[in-house]
C-alpha cells in the first residue's frame, strides 16, 4: 500500500482526535544541562527561558556532575566512541565487564548483565527465563514496559490489585499448580511515588514458591540507607530474584539498563534475551560514566540524604499550600488534578512562572488521573522548592483548586 | 439481572474494585472504557470465564468492545457456551 491522500488523510484525522480529546503532547527544547535550572525554548522558535525544572528523573543531581562528565570524557579517549556490534559479537569491552561486576556488588546480587535500556531489560527477561508452564503475576500498577515485556513472553499472565498483599496471596495460591511462579513489580512505582511493600512480598513468595521480580528504576542510587534501592529500603538485599533497573535516571541518566539476580538467572538472559542478542552494546562513554556514578555513591550517601530531606520539604510545603498530593517517601510527589485539560493549563501557566513541570494524563496514567508528576533532585537547594511553591500556590489558586480534593476538583473540572 | 450476569459482577467487584473505591458497578458500567478493567488485567477475567463455564473465548472474539459491560460479557459466554438438547 502506497501513502496515499487517503491514508494519510486517516492519520490526520486520527492526530486532529487526540488532540480534541486534550491528549496532545508536545515537546519542549531544552537549551542547557540538565540541571535544577534550565533553559527551556517553548513552543518551539520562542526564546529560551530560565525555569527550575522539577521533572526530571535527575534524582540525585549527577547527569551534568563534572566528575562524570570527565570519566565519561576519558572513556570516549580510551574506548572509543561506539563499538557496532551486539555485546555477544564483538560488543564486549573489559569495562563492560567491570560494571557489571560493580553493580553485582551494589546492588547485592549473584550477577548482572547490562542491556541499552531498562525498557529493554524488561523486554528481553521474562522471555528468557520463563515458559508456557509458568505464570508471571504482576501488581496492576507496573510500568508499561513491564506489560510489554509481559506480553512476549509465553507464559501465564495475571495482575493483582495494586500493592494488595491479600490479592496476590490469593493469586500465588490459585497458581500453585504451575511450575514456576514470578511476582512482578516496580520498586517504586513511577507515577504514584509509593514505595513496593516487597518485605511482604518477599514472604508470600517464600511461602508459595514464587521467584521475585523487581524493576528498581526509582529507586536505585537512593533508595534505603545507602540508596541500594527498594530491597535495602524493605530489609530484603539478596533475597530478589531479579532487579531490572535503568542507569538513565540517578545513575548518571545518560541511558543503559540491567537485569541483575541470580546467576543462572542472568546467564539466561546472555543466552537468550532478544534486545541483548539483536540490540547495539552500552557505548563506552556510558559505562564510563557510569562507573564514576558508582565511585561517588559508594564514597558518601549525602546525595542520598539530601534528596530524602528535599522530597520531605516539599510534601510539607504542597501539603501545606493546600493540594492533593499522593502521600509517600519517594522523591517522586504527583500533585493530582484528575483532569488532562486542567493538568496541562497547571503546567502551562507554571511554565509562564519559571517552574517547568509537564501534565500527565491518558495513556500515561488511567482516565481520569490526571496529574502534575514533580519529581525531586539532591540538585535541588532548599531555594528552588521556596520559588517553585510560590509559583504553585499562585497557580492554585487561579484555578481554585487549594484545599480541594478530588470530588471537588472533579465537581468542578469534570473527568 | 441473570444467574449469568450476578456471577460475572460479582467476579468483576472482588477482582477489580479496590478498597475504599466506592463508585456503583451495574451490568452496564463500561469496564473498559470506564476505566474500571484494563486490557493487562483482562486476562483473569477471560480465564474466569473459561474455566467458570467450561468454554473457549477465541483471542480474537476477546475485544475491549466484548469485554466492556457485564452484559456484554454475558452475551460472549452466551455464544460459546454449549447448548443442551
Amino acid at each position: 500500500m502506497s501513502y496515499g491522500t487517503d491514508v494519510r488523510e486517516h492519520y490526520r484525522k486520527e492526530l486532529a482526535g487526540i488532540r480534541e480529546a486534550g491528549l496532545f503532547k508536545e515537546e519542549r527544547y531544552i537549551r542547557s544541562v540538565q540541571a535544577a535550572e534550565i533553559e527551556v525554548e517553548f513552543p518551539a522558535g520562542a526564546a529560551a527561558k530560565h525555569v527550575i525544572n522539577l521533572c526530571a528523573n535527575n534524582y540525585l543531581g549527577l547527569s551534568s556532575h563534572p566528575e562524570v562528565v570527565e570519566a565519561a570524557r576519558r572513556g570516549l579517549d580510551h574506548r572509543g566512541y561506539g563499538m557496532s556490534s551486539v555485546r555477544f559479537i564483538c560488543g564486549t569491552q573489559d569495562i563492560h565487564r567491570d560494571l557489571e561486576k560493580r553493580l553485582t556488588g551494589f546492588l547485592g546480587t549473584e550477577d548482572t548483565l547490562l542491556f541499552p535500556s531498562c525498557m529493554d531489560a524488561n523486554a528481553g527477561v521474562f522471555e528468557a527465563i520463563l515458559t508456557d508452564q509458568d505464570v508471571l503475576i504482576a501488581d496492576r500498577l507496573v510500568h508499561a514496559s513491564i506489560v510489554d515485556g509481559m506480553r512476549l513472553c509465553k507464559a501465564m499472565q495475571d495482575t493483582f490489585k495494586h500493592s494488595d498483599m491479600a490479592h496476590l496471596e490469593e493469586k500465588l495460591q490459585e497458581h500453585q499448580d504451575k511450575r514456576f511462579r514470578m511476582v512482578v513489580t516496580d520498586g517504586v512505582f513511577s507515577m504514584d511515588g509509593d514505595i513496593a511493600k516487597l518485605d511482604e512480598i518477599v514472604a508470600l513468595a517464600e511461602k508459595y514458591r514464587a521467584m521475585v521480580c523487581v524493576d528498581d528504576s526509582h529507586a536505585t542510587g537512593f533508595i534505603g540507607k545507602t540508596g541500594r534501592g527498594t530491597h535495602e529500603h524493605c530489609g530484603v538485599v539478596g533475597k530478589i530474584d531479579v532487579i531490572t533497573t535503568t542507569l538513565g535516571k540517578a545513575m548518571g541518566g545518560a541511558s543503559g539498563g540491567c537485569v541483575s539476580g541470580r546467576t543462572e538467572l542472568v546467564e539466561m538472559c546472555r543466552q537468550r534475551a532478544r534486545p541483548y542478542l539483536f540490540s547495539n552494546t552500552v557505548a563506552p562513554v556510558i559505562v564510563a560514566g557510569a562507573l564514576k556514578v558508582l565511585d561517588i555513591l559508594c564514597q558518601s550517601t549525602e546525595r542520598r540524604d539530601k534528596l530524602e530531606w528535599n522530597a520531605k520539604y516539599w510534601r510539607k510545603l504542597l501539603t501545606e499550600a493546600g493540594f492533593d498530593i499522593k502521600e509517600g517517601e519517594s522523591p517522586i510527589v504527583p500533585v493530582m488534578l484528575y483532569n488532562a485539560k486542567l493538568a496541562q493549563d497547571v503546567a502551562r501557566d507554571l511554565f509562564a512562572e519559571g517552574i517547568y513541570v509537564v501534565g500527565f494524563f491518558f495513556p500515561v496514567v488511567a482516565k481520569g488521573q490526571a496529574r502534575i508528576r514533580t519529581q525531586l533532585s539532591a540538585a535541588h537547594e532548599k531555594h528552588h522548592l521556596d520559588r517553585a511553591i510560590e509559583a504553585f500556590r499562585k497557580v492554585g489558586k487561579k484555578y481554585d483548586i487549594l484545599g480541594k480534593g478530588k470530588n471537588e476538583i472533579i465537581a468542578k473540572y469534570g473527568l | 439481572m441473570g444467574d449469568l450476569e450476578q456471577v460475572i459482577l460479582a467476579y468483576v467487584k472482588r477482582e477489580y474494585i479496590e478498597d475504599g473505591d466506592d463508585r456503583e458497578v451495574t451490568v452496564t458500567t463500561p469496564l473498559i472504557s470506564g476505566g474500571i478493567v484494563d486490557s493487562f488485567s483482562m486476562v483473569s477475567l477471560k480465564r474466569f470465564l473459561e474455566k467458570k463455564y467450561q468454554i473457549q473465548i477465541p483471542d480474537a472474539d476477546a475485544t475491549t468492545a466484548a469485554f466492556d459491560s457485564v452484559q456484554k460479557i454475558a452475551a460472549l459466554v452466551e455464544r460459546f457456551r454449549p447448548v443442551h438438547a
